[in-house]
């Protein structure tokens, strides 16, 4: 078998001749087909499962993309200090009802390790208790703690009686 | 001079690999099983073709482990089944090709386990000194209907729900012990999520936990005793060696039987029924998947030879008697000259293939909706 392959791999030119490295001999050719036509068999293997496995991701990738959310009419009856979480798109959401009668929304997710976070009304502040990160409840601001970055700020409209939330 | 470099950069690289294997081989023994897989050697004659089964039969076998994880990501037992399969089917993306493979894997991965059977019975390959080979592929064969069986009932559709009904009603007629162990089995009087919750943990963690070591102790025999010749070519028999010939050889039937699946997956997608409704009377056409149709088309026959329980009892006896009959071949031929048992056997073979085909077919075609 190995004399066979030896021989037939000299068919494709001197192996010992100048231009040996830069012509592809038959033994070469035939690893390079089969490499390529295992790449395509991974390759249609790995698509479908990749696709089936990510299909969950995907869905709430769509799902989380909404760019505006109405919230129930019940949310305009929220008593001054105090908020209301909410789901915007599929990630929970903080709408805080501030003593002066005014509304801000933003991510509740914590800008650390992704915690959620909480409206405490006693100190006016937004709490991560997971490793105790403090952001300011009118800006979102990162004050205190771990958090990196500001929670993000969502736009809030009153319109027909009705609170919408909508991305900046 | 970047003819150079690129050879230097070759050099390197095949250094670094070869330390790499060096500290592998050290401490894995590498070298070894690569000298043995060089000693081996495979015959080769005419019926050479049939060793290829046992190989089918194994990579079908792996698929379903992959295709069955994958399946397990999305699927939830109990009182949801269906609609998580319907999910699996209708909303999550290639869900039906990944069970379309599974279920398509399964139904061929028993036929080669059959066709790896029989070709071993008529090669004689159970004979001395691998009669434990015989049992542990028997036991095996028998291991992969049970997961057929307890995989059927999963998607919990009203085929699954009824042909589970009359699977599990076979072992109610045993006596005195039957209705205590089918009531057991299904976890209560009538098939419901408890069935299904049963059924899962059979199939995913009992059935591969009593599969996979009685599959490595077969393959072990394989390798500890080789492959058997059949009589007619026993003398100067050629052999070819294991690596790289045969398993080449194997490797492209494996290639072959993956693009049989996928084309078949793809093309014949495994479809999903209404779902179980008990208190809707059971499909007209109702029936096992093709594996079983020959019992089932057996105990219809004994039904109206012997009407009653009478007639399943003695159906299942038959069965059993055949099962403890095929199971003692080795015992009953165990020369390897040709003579009247050997002869006697192979008729045996032959009449069990017969009865197994003959009633398969008539089963089908005793269906209604083939009417």
């Amino acid at each position: 078998m190995s004399n066979q392959s030896e021989t037939m791999g000299r068919i494709g030119g001197d192996e010992k001749g100048p231009e040996s490295g830069d012509l592809m001999d038959r033994r070469g050719f035939i690893t390079a087909v089969v490499g390529v036509v295992g790449a395509c068999y991974a390759a249609a293997i790995g698509y479908p499962v990749y696709r089936y496995l990510a299909s969950p991701v995907e869905e709430a990738m769509a799902a989380g993309a909404v760019k505006e959310v109405t919230l129930p009419k019940e949310a305009m009856d929220l008593p001054q200090n105090s908020a209301l979480m909410f789901k915007f798109g599929t990630r929970p959401a903080l709408l805080i009802r501030h003593e002066d009668g005014t509304y801000t929304a933003m991510s509740a997710i914590c800008t650390h390790l992704g915690c959620t976070v909480t409206y405490e009304p006693d100190q006016k502040r937004v709490f991560c208790p997971c490793h105790s990160g403090v952001y300011d409840a009118v800006s979102g601001k990162n004050v205190a703690g771990p958090p990196p970055h500001p929670l993000e700020r969502y736009e809030v409209e009153i319109r027909d009686g009705q609170i919408i939330v909508r991305r900046s | 001079m970047g003819k150079l470099l690129s050879e230097e950069v070759k050099e390197r690289k095949s250094g670094a690999v070869a330390r790499i294997y060096q500290w592998v081989d050290e401490r894995l023994g590498l070298s070894e099983v690569i000298e043995l897989a060089k000693k081996k050697e495979v015959p080769e004659h005419r019926h050479s073709f049939w060793y290829y089964w046992g190989g089918i039969t194994l990579f079908l076998f792996l698929v379903m482990c992959v295709t069955g994880v994958l399946l397990l990501v999305y699927y939830r037992p109990g009182d949801e089944a269906y609609e998580s399969v319907r999910q699996i089917t209708y909303d999550i993306k290639f869900g039906w090709l990944i069970r379309s493979t599974h279920s398509w894997a399964a139904n061929l991965m028993i036929g080669a386990a059959f066709v790896h059977m029989f070709s071993a019975f008529f090669m004689r390959a159970y004979r001395k000194p691998r009669e434990f080979t015989w049992w542990s592929g028997l036991v095996l064969l028998i291991l992969a209907m049970v997961f057929g069986f307890s995989g059927y009932l999963l998607p919990m559709d009203e085929l699954a729900y009824f042909a589970t009904k009359v699977g599990l009603s076979i072992p109610a007629v045993i006596p005195v012990l039957g209705p205590w162990v089918a009531d057991i089995i299904r976890g209560g009087p009538e098939i419901t999520g408890f069935t299904v919750s049963r059924f899962f943990a059979l199939h995913v963690v009992i059935l591969p936990a009593l599969f996979i070591p009685i599959l490595i102790f077969h393959l072990i025999l394989v390798q500890k005793h080789g492959m058997s010749v059949p009589d007619g070519e026993a003398k100067d028999v050629r052999t070819i060696p294991f690596f790289p010939n045969f398993a080449m050889r194997d490797l492209a039937i494996w290639l072959i039987t993956l693009n049989v699946l996928a084309l078949l997956a793809a093309l014949f997608p495994w479809k999903l029924g209404a779902p179980a409704d008990p208190l809707k009377p059971a499909p007209m056409d109702i029936h096992p998947e093709w594996y079983f149709m020959s019992s089932f088309q057996m105990l219809k026959i004994f039904g109206q030879l012997f009407p009653g329980a009478v007639g399943e009892f003695l159906g299942l006896a038959v069965f059993t008697l055949g099962l403890v009959l095929w199971f003692l071949i080795p015992f009953f031929d165990p020369k390897t000259e040709g003579g009247l048992r050997a002869r006697a056997t192979m008729y045996f073979g032959l009449f069990v293939l017969g009865v197994l085909v003959i009633t398969t077919i008539w089963g089908y075609w005793a269906l209604p909706s083939t009417k």
